[in-house]
C-alpha cells in the first residue's frame, strides 16, 4: 500500500505489545495484496505463478465481485489485465484492525490509513483536506462509530478509472468524501461513486446510511442531503 | 483536553524502493492518556543509501512544483519532507447549476484547523516519485 498508518487508542492499559500487533497485521495485509511488491500474493496471482488463493485472498475477491454488482459495474479491479483490489482492501483491513483493537479491549479509537478512517467509542472530529491546498480543510465533521473514506486525484493523478470509458480521465471532480457505518463500506462506495465522476455524490445520495461531500474542479462542493448533520456548527469550533 | 496526536511525515508510495521503518510510541501521565504508533511502508531495492541529506529535483505536479528532502540514517530513508508542494490555483467559482436540487451545493472554504485527524485522498505523486528518486540517486 505505502501509505502512512495512524493508531491511537485512548486507554492508559494500552501496551507496546498491542499496538505491534496491530501494524503486524498491516504488514501482513501489504506482503499480501501490494501491487508493488513483487512477490506479494496478488503480484503472483497476476503473473499466474499461484493457483491456489489464500482465504483472505478468496474473501477480498468476493467482495469485490460484490461490489461490482453493487455500483452497476463502476467498481472494477481489472485494470490493463491485472487485478488491483486496493480500493477495497484499504477499508477492508482497517475494518479488521479496527475489531481487533475492540477483541483487546479498547473502547475509545481511531485508525488512519492514507485518509481512511474508522473511528470507535467516543465522538472524534475530523477534518476534510482541500484537494487545492493540502494543509488546509474545507470541513469538520463529527463521527461515532463510523467510517469515512475519501476517493480522489489532485495529488495522485488518475489512479481511479472509469471502467466503462478506461481512456478517458476523470476530470470534473477531484474529491469524493463518504461517511457509511463502517470504514469498509465508506472506502468500497467512495472508490466507485468517483468512477462516476460528476455523479458520484447522486449514487451516494441514492445509498441509505450513507452521506457524501464531493468536490468538483472548480472548487464547488456538492453534498448529499444529511450531511450537514455531521458537520460540526461553528459554534462548537475553537 | 488535549490528547497526543503524531504529526506524520506523508510518505508516498512508489514503484521502486522498498523501507520499513517504524516509530511508535507510549505516552504516559496525566489521564487520559493514549498509546499510539505509526507505521510509514514503503517499496526499496536490497541496498543501504549513503547517511546524509539529499535535496530532489523540482518536479511538475500539475497543480505546481513538488521538491523533497530526504534523510538517510543507518543506511536507511529516515525523513522526507517537503520543501516545495502543489499549491492554491486560481479557480472559477461558477455554479453547476444543473445539480439535483436536493443536493446543497457550496464553495469550498478553509476552517479551522483543531481537528483530531484529516481524510483525503491518497496522496501518492509522480512528481514526488521522480523527486525522490533524484535525491536517492545521490545517497547510493
Amino acid at each position: 500500500m505505502g501509505m502512512p498508518i495512524t493508531v491511537d487508542i485512548l486507554d492508559p492499559s494500552v501496551s507496546q505489545k498491542n499496538l505491534d500487533r496491530i501494524f503486524a497485521y498491516f504488514t501482513y495485509v501489504d506482503n499480501k495484496f501490494s501491487t508493488y511488491k513483487k512477490n506479494s500474493e496478488i503480484s503472483r496471482i497476476n503473473t499466474s505463478k499461484i493457483k491456489n488463493y489464500s482465504s483472505d485472498m478468496v474473501e477480498v475477491l468476493k467482495l469485490c465481485r460484490q461490489t461490482k454488482n453493487e455500483t452497476n459495474g463502476y467498481f472494477n479491479i481489472l485494470h490493463n489485465g491485472k487485478l488491483d483490489p486496493s480500493g477495497l482492501v484499504k477499508g477492508w483491513s482497517i475494518l479488521k484492525a479496527a475489531n481487533l483493537i475492540k477483541q483487546m479491549g479498547f473502547i475509545d479509537y481511531y485508525i488512519e490509513v492514507g485518509g481512511d478512517i474508522q473511528v470507535g467509542g467516543k465522538t472524534w472530529t475530523v477534518g476534510i483536506r482541500n484537494p487545492f491546498k493540502i494543509k488546509e480543510i474545507v470541513k469538520i465533521i463529527n463521527l461515532k462509530n463510523k467510517g469515512v473514506a475519501t476517493s480522489g486525484t489532485y495529488l495522485r493523478g488518475q489512479h481511479i478509472y472509469n471502467p466503462f470509458f478506461p481512456g478517458r480521465e476523470i476530470k470534473d471532480i477531484v474529491s469524493l468524501t463518504v461517511i457509511g457505518p463502517n470504514v469498509y463500506e465508506a472506502d468500497r462506495f467512495a472508490t466507485a461513486a468517483f468512477a462516476m465522476g460528476g455523479k458520484g455524490v447522486n449514487f451516494i445520495e441514492n445509498l441509505p446510511g450513507f452521506e457524501g461531500y464531493q468536490i468538483d474542479s472548480k472548487g464547488i462542493a456538492t453534498m448529499t442531503g444529511n450531511f450537514e448533520k455531521y458537520v460540526q456548527s461553528n459554534s462548537q469550533q475553537n | 483536553m488535549k490528547k497526543l496526536f503524531l504529526s506524520l511525515t506523508v510518505i508516498f508510495s512508489f514503484a521502486l524502493y522498498s523501507v520499513f521503518t517504524r516509530k511508535s510510541s507510549i505516552a504516559s501521565g496525566p489521564v487520559p492518556v493514549s498509546g499510539s504508533g505509526t507505521i510509514t511502508m514503503m517499496q526499496s531495492p536490497m541496498m543501504n543509501y549513503k547517511n546524509g541529506q539529499y535535496t530532489g529535483d523540482v518536479a511538475d505536479a500539475f497543480y505546481g512544483n513538488v521538491q523533497v528532502q530526504v534523510t538517510v540514517l543507518g543506511g536507511k530513508i529516515s525523513d522526507v519532507a517537503f520543501l516545495q508542494y502543489p499549491s492554491d490555483r486560481s479557480r472559477s467559482m461558477a455554479i453547476n447549476s444543473r445539480a439535483m436540487p436536493y443536493l446543497k451545493q457550496e464553495a469550498i472554504q478553509a476552517q479551522g484547523a483543531n481537528v483530531d485527524m484529516i481524510t483525503g485522498a491518497t496522496a501518492t505523486s509522480q512528481a514526488f516519485i521522480s523527486s525522490l528518486a533524484s535525491a536517492l540517486n545521490q545517497a547510493k
